[in-house]
């Protein structure tokens, strides 16, 4: 829709017309504290029972509550529909820590997933940070990040207003003290989600999958386990985030599906990069970029040989997980515990 | 010249942005200078001399921070020019939401961060909304939704301006801003330029030292509640 349809609708259609269409617009009144307004009438009626005082302590008048309010459906309009869906991403490679050349060129493309792995302070956590700034040249590495096999122009970049990555690491957490349902609404609602209801099911039965242990839609989300945050901001940025490239800085072994959690982000049409000292997830990947003394020293495609050994390292990873919670737990270990997949 | 205005809630990252920032520009230290409005005390000028920046810091005291910014701005601009400085940048904790020390067709940056919670945006008032530039830090804590809801409240009440996320710590997203700071305009000087938002209005008998509570103490500009009984 253009400016100037915004424009005819904001002056002639009732508010409560355009607040069904646009439920988003609800807040726009609330941001104004203008709450108790007529929404049967258009939005000047409206406005002429509110005194000017009230809305000049915004700095606004009556004109500008009109012309922003048509800026606030433009954006929002907007918003539903700028998915910024990508098909690939380049790494032009720049040198390591020594100035040595590394990799010339890579890519990978949406459904891929990499695994980075190197000694610790080789410099995987810089390659993500590389990608998520989409280095121009202009950091320590010199590396550049193109998109769709185009440079990206400053102006895009701005544009793109850190969209085009979502991130998650160890060190994030869920600051917010809302239960789990609202929290999937709040994000749902800022997507402008049309089927809002059934993305909030979804999202919650994949991350309860992923979790080993359940946890329920009125949980609070800070009161969630490590594995079960972990899950559920794992599953969020699958069904609601829009980001097409996903940087995961090590997922600790925190009792989660770790496998099956890449492979969702993967199957929603995402780049997923991961930095892992863990074999299963570095195995599950696609491929693998291996880290030396800073550069890229070689991308490795998983064998099929590899693929086979993933069996036999998820029953080595679950008798550590075991090992571990029974540790965690108070109990002695004995060598049924070893041994045992039945016994708790 | 170049003059940039920095505002936003206290410890959200404004001093840490600010030297990330002056670390990603081509400049040397000696031509930036930063002057930094402050209500009661401030530590912030040990961490710019730390890397080499000149700084000079202004205290409020019982005055509006805001009437202070205004009547001391243009003597600052003064004293970037005489000292060399290509590029000066003010840095003014916003202390009521009210406050938005942005001047017309100046560069002005409103630093929020993730920790404050998502729906922060949408009450800090003219400070956000004024601003041309958010820049968003902490991002390195919270999860990517309520980074995402963040940034979707920013634009709830400022549909025209950029948002950047900046890590205050290891200055990631600093280069982006450092370019976009570029395009700040050149100036000799403030003299009849105009705030963007009225400061607020403070003139009632508080203002100038009244301490008794009572309505025959209360003169002036005032603004009365109003209790419903049910
Ligand atoms: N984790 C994290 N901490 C930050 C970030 N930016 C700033 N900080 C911390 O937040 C605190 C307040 O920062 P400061 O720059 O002094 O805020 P100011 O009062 O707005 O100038 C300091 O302890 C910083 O180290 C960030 O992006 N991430
Ligand atoms: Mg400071
Ligand atoms: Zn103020
Ligand atoms: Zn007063």
């Amino acid at each position: 829709m253009t400016a100037e349809k915004y424009l005819e609708m904001a002056i002639a259609a009732p508010l409560h017309k355009i607040i069904a269409e646009h439920p988003i617009c609800r807040d726009f009144f609330m941001n104004l504290r203008l709450t108790n307004i007529d929404f049967n009438l258009p939005l000047m009626q409206a406005l002429d029972n509110i005194a000017e005082d009230d809305i000049s302590e915004f700095g606004l008048d009556k004109g500008m509550i009109l012309r922003e309010f048509c800026q606030f459906l433009e954006t929002f309009g907007k918003v539903a529909s700028d998915d910024a869906a990508i098909r690939s991403l380049t790494i032009i490679g720049g040198h390591g820590k020594s100035g040595e050349a590394e990799i010339e060129q890579w890519t990978a493309s949406v459904g891929e997933i990499i695994s980075i792995v190197g000694p610790t302070g080789a410099g995987k956590s810089r390659l993500l940070a590389d990608i998520e700034c989409l280095a121009d040249g202009d950091t320590p590495t010199g590396r550049r990040i193109h998109i769709d096999g185009k440079e990206i122009s400053d102006e895009r970049r701005f544009d793109m207003e850190g969209k085009l990555v979502a991130q998650l690491s160890q060190n994030m957490n869920f600051v917010m003290d809302l239960t789990v349902k609202e929290f999937l609404g709040m994000h749902a609602s800022s997507r402008l989600t049309r089927d809002a209801e059934n993305t909030i099911v979804k999202c919650f039965e994949c991350a309860n999958e992923l979790a080993g242990e359940k946890f329920l839609l009125d949980t609070k989300v800070t009161q969630l386990s490590g594995g079960q945050s972990r899950a559920l901001m794992i599953a969020d940025t699958a069904y609601m985030s829009s980001s097409p490239v996903v940087l995961i800085d090590e997922i600790e072994n925190a009792g989660i599906d770790r496998r099956q959690a890449i492979q969702i982000l993967a199957q929603k049409e995402k780049i997923v990069f991961i930095s892992t000292h863990d074999p299963l997830l570095a195995l599950s990947a696609d491929k693998r970029i291996v880290i030396k003394n800073g550069g890229i020293s070689r991308i490795i495609e998983t064998s099929a040989e590899e693929k086979g050994c993933l069996g036999a390292i998820e029953k080595l990873d679950a008798t550590l997980y075991r090992l571990r919670t029974c540790l965690r737990h108070g109990q002695e270990i004995s060598m049924d515990t070893v041994k045992g997949e039945e016994q708790q | 010249m170049k003059l940039i205005t920095f505002a936003g809630p206290p410890s959200s990252g404004k001093t840490s942005v600010i030297i990330k920032l002056i670390e990603a520009m081509n400049v040397e230290v000696k031509e930036i200078g930063v002057v930094k409005f402050d209500c009661l005390t401030s530590f912030d000028n040990l961490r710019y001399e730390e890397v080499g920046v000149r700084v000079e810091t202004g205290f409020s005291g019982k005055l509006c921070p805001d009437h202070f910014f205004v009547s001391n701005i243009e003597a600052a601009v003064e004293w970037g020019i005489k000292s060399g400085f290509k590029i000066l940048v003010s840095e003014s904790a916003g202390l009521c939401n009210r406050c938005s020390p942005y001047i017309q067709g100046i560069l002005s940056v409103c630093v929020i961060d993730n920790l404050s919670g998502v729906n922060t945006p949408r009450k800090i008032g003219p400070m956000l909304k004024m601003a041309d530039i958010v820049v968003v830090t902490k991002g390195d804590i919270v999860s990517q939704a309520e980074r995402e809801v963040f940034a979707f409240n920013i634009k709830q009440v400022n549909t025209a301006a950029r948002i950047i996320f900046v890590n205050g710590i290891t200055g990631q997203g600093a280069p982006l801003l450092a370019k976009h700071l570029q395009g700040a305009r050149e100036i000799t000087g403030l003299r009849d330029m105009k705030l963007r938002f009225t400061t607020p209005a403070a003139v009632c008998s508080y203002c100038t030292g009244e301490m008794r509570i009572g309505a025959e103490y209360q003169m002036g500009t005032m603004k009365r509640m109003e209790f419903k009984s049910r």
